[in-house]
């Protein structure tokens, strides 16, 4: 029965995979992309849909190789990731594109204009024009969920992967939706029909595979029907996605409609010639308005009409917020631009580890122990390691470990050798970290390896980590010092780091790996009972903010230079670390 | 019927869930919803701000933008004073501000009285109801609040009725 919920734009989607009869669903969380799978596992489970198989995999090629799979035998399938998971999947998606596939097969990639929540601001559409495969821009959690099934008929009509790709303000909207329910889908069996020279194709083969992709490509192309308004107006604005929705409010609101077309673009590629053609024919004057790359207008090749991101009329990084939309098409066509309040200039919160949070103990410390190291870090909750000191490097999932080995050869022999200590997360080492590991070892690299295990994968919302024992994973790297130790004793765990600094730096013997195990305290399903320890300020407290500076927890703060530090009752979660931290023992249990 | 709302707060407040409670009590008075919110990082302790449009009923204008332009919201819920701050320059001329600071409502100091701080949010709503602000009558947020709380109903509908009572009294 159709009923009316509000979705966020990832439920919406989640929805659409199952009202459209998808089987086979993969994802790696990441923001903006995470509760796509988050509400499908959740959905399986209370609608009892056993004809689905969803997984968290290990990382995003996997996930996209065990969908693809599904696809190949004739399911419909979808894989999903933020942007830069696209990154990891893109060697399999470039091989997709040629051999196709039998089922419908989604790859929902969701990009974050800003960036809010990520390392660039990259447009996953560019990956769909360079793998050749079509890709559709949805303006709204609706239309997101509506494309779900233009996506599958496209993708079984031409046997082609197609792109879904959605927006942080897409993905992180909520809206009214209807919901149809689905029935129980007839369930197909999977065949697979064996064909070498497609499925297993060599270089001769994917030549032809090439002509065929580029063939189903023309089609798909001269299929896409964009509609132009006909009111003659002889300025025209192609907008799609998110921008269009902020284009067509203001163009609503400036009552531009009569003087301007406002033209919508679902499938922003493949763009067919002839549209194309008739845009520049009918207009005097065109402005694309897109996020975040020039993915429309690079496909006209006569640009003397066209104005947007490359030509300046749009600005060529960050998100086109609804007032930028407006000023742009205000100046664009010369309005007097709208005299709106300006922020104050205030500086914003940085957001900070969690009151309590297992990893804050672990920089602390590592900073403490090696005060003059260099830090490689990696991407999770414990990218924050940075407001400690204690992270100097992000660069993208697993880094930490072979950047940790690239540090060591570009300083080894150099007699001020810094010490060099990384931090990864549970889920990132199993995501990309286990064959720098192997490649460190065998290299010959010396460095302290701090594996922060919180058994979850916490930034994005809590997925599951494989239940396999990091320690085991580890040894059979080749590392041959592991230790486990409890970052909430930060006596011991200081120990246990000075005698990794010893393995690895003094005594040259190789990579010293230290665990440090506690369950994150934000993951409601964590079975876990933390200590509750109440602490105070004590007279002793002379406000020399050593706590505040270098520990960090959110619930303490110094109001004012030189006077007592203060701890927030309602954030403080008494975890009773900072107890060991003050120097001057000012931060007294209460009994 | 199109009221913009802004509501600012830090990680943690439970921002989100206000949001929500507003945003269903407008879809069980069949109104349209179109909302932003912030996910990710800034969840850990940093400024988290939701846009929430509702619309609908009449026939004036629908949304399409999920957010809100600076000088366009009708109302400002700000969970914490730095919000109002930050996030000040959104309201109208002739908007309405509702600010968690010691001047107009104290609502964290109330939600603590009830026991737990965490409840400040629900203390800061019920307070906007009272103050009649929003689209919907107290009631309609009173009945969206309970069917959201699960077991935390009895406790959310009280600090809903303290903040409430700050009006009244
Ligand atoms: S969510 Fe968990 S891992 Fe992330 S900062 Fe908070 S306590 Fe730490
Ligand atoms: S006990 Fe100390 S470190 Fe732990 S949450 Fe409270 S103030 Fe922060």
């Amino acid at each position: 029965m159709a009923e009316r919920k509000i979705l966020l734009g990832n439920e919406a989607i989640a929805y659409g995979l199952i009202e459209e009869g998808c089987r086979i669903a993969a994802s790696y969380p990441g923001t903006p992309a995470s509760e796509i799978m988050g509400t499908l596992v959740r959905l399986k489970d209370s609608e009892s849909i056993e004809w689905l198989h969803v997984e968290w995999s290990i990382n995003e090629k996997v996930a996209f190789e065990t969908a693809l799979a599904g696809a190949y035998s004739g399911l419909r399938s979808a894989v999903m990731m933020k942007q830069v998971g696209l990154n990891v999947a893109s060697d399999p998606l470039m091989s997709a594109a040629y051999t196709g596939v039998k089922g419908g097969f989604t790859i929902i990639s969701a990009d974050d204009p800003g960036p809010h929540s990520s390392q660039t601001e990259q447009d996953s559409r560019f990956y769909a024009m360079l793998a050749k495969i079509p890709v559709l821009d949805p303006s709204s959690p609706e239309e997101a969920k509506n494309m779900v099934s233009t996506a599958f008929a496209t993708s079984e009509k031409y046997e082609i992967p197609v792109m879904i790709r959605p927006t942080t303000r897409v993905c992180h909207a909520r809206q009214d939706v209807i919901v149809k329910g689905y029935q129980h889908v007839e369930t197909k069996s999977p065949t697979f029909e064996k064909n070498p020279s497609r499925w297993a194709a060599t270089p001769k083969f994917r030549f032809l595979l090439h002509k065929q992709l580029n063939e189903k490509l023309r089609e798909i192309a001269s299929a896409n029907e964009i509609s132009i308004p006909g009111n003659g107006s002889t300025t025209c604005i192609l907008a799609s996605g998110v921008a269009w929705a902020n284009a067509k409010e203001v163009m609503d609101e400036l009552n531009l409609h009569d003087r301007v077309h406002l033209i919508k673009v679902n499938m922003p590629y493949p763009l067919p010639d002839s549209f194309l053609k008739t845009v520049l024919n009918a207009h005097q004057k065109v402005l694309v308005l897109e996020e975040t790359y020039p993915v429309i207008e690079y496909q006209f090749r006569d640009r003397q009409k066209v104005s947007g991101r490359l030509d300046g009329t749009v600005p060529s990084q960050g998100e086109l917020l609804p007032e930028k939309i407006e000023d742009i098409i205000r100046s664009w066509l010369g309005i007097e631009q709208a005299k709106r309040p300006v922020p104050e200039d205030l500086p914003t919160r940085r957001p900070t580890l969690c009151p309590g949070c297992g990893h804050r103990p672990v920089f602390y410390a590592i900073r403490k122990v090696f005060p003059k190291g260099i830090y490689p870090g990696d991407i999770g909750c414990y990218t924050l390691g940075i407001n400690i000191g204690a992270v100097d490097t992000v660069l993208c999932m697993g880094a930490s470990i072979a950047q940790a080995a690239g540090f060591f050869h570009s300083f080894n022999g150099n007699d001020k050798m810094p010490p060099i200590v990384a931090t990864i997360g549970d889920s990132t080492f199993f995501h990309a970290g286990i064959p720098p590991l192997i490649n460190g070892v065998v290299q010959g690299a010396r460095f302290v390896l701090v594996i922060l295990d919180n058994r979850t994968t916490a930034m994005t919302g809590h997925q599951p980590i494989p239940p396999i024992s990091i320690e085991n994973m580890v040894r059979a790297c080749g590392v041959e010092f592991v230790r486990v130790a409890d970052p909430y004793d930060l006596k011991s765990l200081e120990e246990i780091l000075k005698e990794a600094g010893k393995y690895a730096f003094e005594d040259k013997k190789g990579i010293a790996v230290v665990i440090a195990r506690k369950p994150c305290r934000m993951d409601r399903r964590a079975q876990h009972r933390f200590p509750e320890i109440e602490v105070f300020i004590t007279d002793e407290c002379n406000g020399c903010g050593y706590c505040v500076e270098r520990f960090e927890c959110p619930a303490i703060s110094l109001p004012k230079k030189k006077e007592p530090a203060v701890i927030d009752p309602v954030l403080c979660v008494r975890c009773g670390v900072c107890v060991d931290v003050c120097p001057f023992e000012a931060i007294g249990v209460k009994k | 019927m199109r009221q913009q709302i802004i509501l600012s707060g830090l990680g943690g407040q439970g921002v989100l869930f206000a949001t929500r409670i507003i945003a269903a009590t407008a879809l069980d008075m069949n109104l349209h919803v179109l909302s932003s919110e912030t996910h990710g990082m800034a969840q850990r302790g940093g400024n988290v701000v939701c846009h929430l449009k509702v619309f609908g009923g009449n026939g004036e204008g629908v949304f399409t933008s999920p957010m809100i332009r600076p000088g366009m919201a009708d109302v400002l819920l700000a969970f914490h004073p730095e919000g109002a701050k930050l996030h000040g320059h959104f309201l109208k001329k002739g908007g309405v501000l509702i600010c968690n600071d010691t001047k107009m409502i104290d609502a964290t100091g109330i939600a603590l009285k009830l026991g737990n701080g965490l409840l400040t949010n629900i203390v800061l709503l019920g307070y906007a109801a009272a103050r009649k602000c929003l689209f919907c009558e107290a009631d309609s947020l009173r009945k969206a609040l309970q069917n959201a709380s699960g077991p935390r109903a009895e406790e959310n509908l009280r600090a809903f009725e303290a903040g409430f009572m700050e009006v009244t009294s």
